[in-house]
C-alpha cells in the first residue's frame, strides 16, 4: 500500500503532470507566474484546495448522487476556496491583491475539478488526498519553473530580490519586458511540454495525420 | 430479508437506501449546502476583523502614497501621524466639530439619510452623497497647509472606484491622484494603478484663470490647455470616462469647490 501512495503522490511530478502531459490548469498558469512569489502563493492554495476536495469528495462518494454529483463537487471546492481566499485576506492582504480574482478561478482550475471526478469518486479518503497533494504538487512545480524564468530574465529578480541588476537600477542587465506578459508565459510552458516530452519520449501524443510527399505529375 | 430489515434503525436504513433515490438526492443536497454554507459563513465572521485592520492599514499607506511619503519599508501608523484628519462639511466648505475625524465613517454617513442626500444629477454614479467627509490635512513646519488629501469615488466601468487626490495649498494644483480599491479590468481599466499614468496626474490644474473647472480626462488636450488634461487609458475608454466624470464631479461645486475656494482665500 505505501508503494501505491508513494505512486500517486511522484506520479504527476514528472510521468503524468497535470501541466504538461495532461495540458490542464493553463489558464492559471498564465496569469500568476509574472512572479515566483504569487506563483508559490498559488501554488500551496492549489494543493490545499485540491487535496482538501478530493478527501471530502472520496468520504462522501458513496452516497453523492450521480444526478447532482457535478454540483456537489462545486460546492465544496468553492467553500473550500472561499476558505482559502478569506484566509489570504486576512494573513497576506498584500499577495491576495495581486492574486485578486485568480484564487477565486481555483474554482473552475480543470485540475481541481478533474480529480475530483477522475479519482476521488471511485478511490478511498486517503488515497484521493495524496493523490490530490500530488497533482497540486505537480502543477506548483511547473508554476514555479515558469515564474522563475519569467520573474529571472523578466525583471531580473527572484522573490523580489535581485539577481540580475537591471540597466534602470545601473546595472547591467536589460530585462525582457515580453517575459512579463501573460503571452511569454505559453511559449515558456509550451518550451517546457518539448523539454519534457524529448526527455520522456512516451509522454509525445501519437500523431492524428500523416505527412505524405505528393506524387508528382 | 425483511427481517434483517427490521433490525436497523430509520437512520440506517436511510443511509442505505440507493444513492439515486429521490430522498436521498433531496437530504445529499440540503446537507452539503447547509455544511457548506456555516463553514464558509464562519470563517468569513471569524476572519473579518483581521481583514478590516488590513483594509485600514492600506487606505493609509494609500494616503501616504498619494501624499508623496511612502516608502517601501516605512512604517505606516507612524508615519501616517503627519496627517490631520478632520471632517468637512461640504456644502459650506469648512471643518465641522460635528463629528470625531478618528471614528467617523465616511461610507456609512453616505447611507444614513440624516448625513447623505440623494443626487438628482449623478455624472459620478454614486447615488447618494455624504454632506460630511474626512479629509487629510498635511501641514508644513510653519502650521500652514500644504497640501490636503481629498476622498473622492465613483463609477468606472464594472465597479466603484475609492481613492484619493492630493490637491496642493493652493487649492488648484494636483499632486498626484490614486484608486485604492477598485474592480476594472486587468490590464485595461486596471491600469489606473499603472505607476506611469499616475505620475500624469501631477502638476495639472483643477480651474483656469476665471475659476472654471477645466480638468479632464480624455484622448487629446481640450482647448483650455494641456495642464487640464490628462491622457485617457488606452483600451479603457469606459473607466477613463468613469474616472473624467467623478474627479469632475467631486471638483465641482457639489464636491470640494466650496472647499477649494476657502483654502485659496485663505479662510481655514
Amino acid at each position: 500500500m505505501a508503494q501505491t501512495y508513494r505512486k500517486l503522490l511522484v506520479d504527476p511530478l514528472v510521468d503524468n503532470n497535470p501541466i504538461t502531459v495532461q495540458v490542464l490548469g493553463i489558464c492559471s498558469a498564465l496569469a500568476v507566474t509574472s512572479s515566483l512569489k504569487v506563483a508559490m502563493v498559488m501554488t500551496i492554495a492549489v494543493i490545499l484546495v485540491t487535496a482538501f476536495s478530493s478527501f471530502f469528495i472520496s468520504i462522501l462518494r458513496n452516497h453523492i448522487p450521480n444526478s447532482i454529483r457535478i454540483i456537489v463537487q462545486m460546492v465544496i471546492i468553492a467553500s473550500l476556496v472561499i476558505l482559502v481566499e478569506q484566509v489570504l485576506k486576512a494573513f497576506a492582504y498584500e499577495i491576495s491583491k495581486t492574486l485578486s480574482v485568480f484564487v477565486g478561478l481555483i474554482i473552475t482550475n480543470c485540475i481541481v475539478m478533474g480529480r475530483a471526478e477522475a479519482f476521488a469518486m471511485s478511490n478511498p479518503p486517503v488515497a484521493s488526498f495524496i493523490d490530490g497533494v500530488g497533482n497540486g504538487v505537480g502543477y506548483g512545480l511547473l508554476l514555479l519553473l515558469v515564474g522563475f524564468i519569467r520573474e529571472l530574465f523578466g525583471a531580473g529578480s527572484l522573490f523580489g530580490l535581485t539577481i540580475l541588476e537591471t540597466v534602470n537600477n545601473g546595472g547591467w542587465y536589460v530585462p525582457n519586458g515580453m517575459l512579463l506578459l501573460p503571452p511569454s508565459a505559453f511559449f515558456v510552458i509550451g518550451l517546457l511540454i518539448w523539454a519534457f516530452r524529448t526527455w520522456k519520449p512516451d509522454q509525445a501524443e501519437a500523431r492524428e495525420y500523416k505527412i505524405q510527399i505528393a506524387e508528382g505529375h | 430479508m425483511s427481517d434483517a430489515h427490521s433490525n436497523k434503525g430509520p437512520v440506517r436504513r436511510f443511509f442505505d437506501l440507493p444513492k439515486d433515490s429521490v430522498p436521498k438526492t433531496l437530504f445529499v443536497a440540503v446537507a452539503v449546502c447547509l455544511v457548506a454554507a456555516m463553514i464558509v459563513s464562519a470563517a468569513a465572521v471569524a476572519l473579518r476583523p483581521i481583514q478590516e485592520i488590513n483594509k485600514a492599514r492600506e487606505k493609509q499607506i494609500n494616503i501616504l502614497q498619494v501624499a508623496g511619503l511612502y516608502e517601501n519599508g516605512t512604517d505606516v501608523a507612524t508615519a501616517f501621524t503627519v496627517f490631520e484628519p478632520r471632517v468637512l462639511e461640504l456644502a459650506t466648505g469648512s471643518f465641522t466639530d460635528r463629528f470625531d475625524a478618528a471614528t467617523f465613517d465616511d461610507r456609512a454617513a453616505a447611507d444614513d439619510p440624516a448625513t447623505s442626500v440623494a443626487l438628482a444629477d449623478d455624472p459620478a454614479g454614486i447615488g447618494r452623497q455624504s454632506q460630511f467627509v474626512t479629509v487629510y490635512l498635511l501641514r508644513d513646519q510653519t502650521g500652514a497647509i500644504d497640501k490636503v488629501i481629498l476622498p473622492i469615488h465613483g463609477y468606472g466601468l464594472w465597479s466603484t472606484l475609492y481613492g484619493f487626490i492630493a490637491v496642493e495649498e493652493n487649492g488648484n494644483d494636483i499632486f498626484g491622484l490614486q484608486f485604492y480599491s477598485h474592480a476594472e479590468t486587468p490590464g485595461l481599466g486596471g491600469e489606473v494603478d499603472n505607476p506611469r499614468w499616475k505620475a500624469l496626474w501631477s502638476g495639472k490644474k483643477l480651474t483656469d484663470a476665471e475659476g472654471v473647472l477645466q480638468i479632464t480626462v480624455a484622448k487629446s488636450a481640450p482647448p483650455a490647455g494641456a495642464e487640464f488634461h490628462v491622457d485617457a487609458l488606452a483600451g479603457a475608454t469606459l473607466t477613463s470616462a468613469g474616472i473624467d466624470n467623478l474627479v469632475r464631479f467631486w471638483m465641482g461645486e457639489t464636491g470640494y469647490a466650496p472647499f477649494l475656494a476657502n483654502l485659496k482665500a485663505g479662510d481655514l
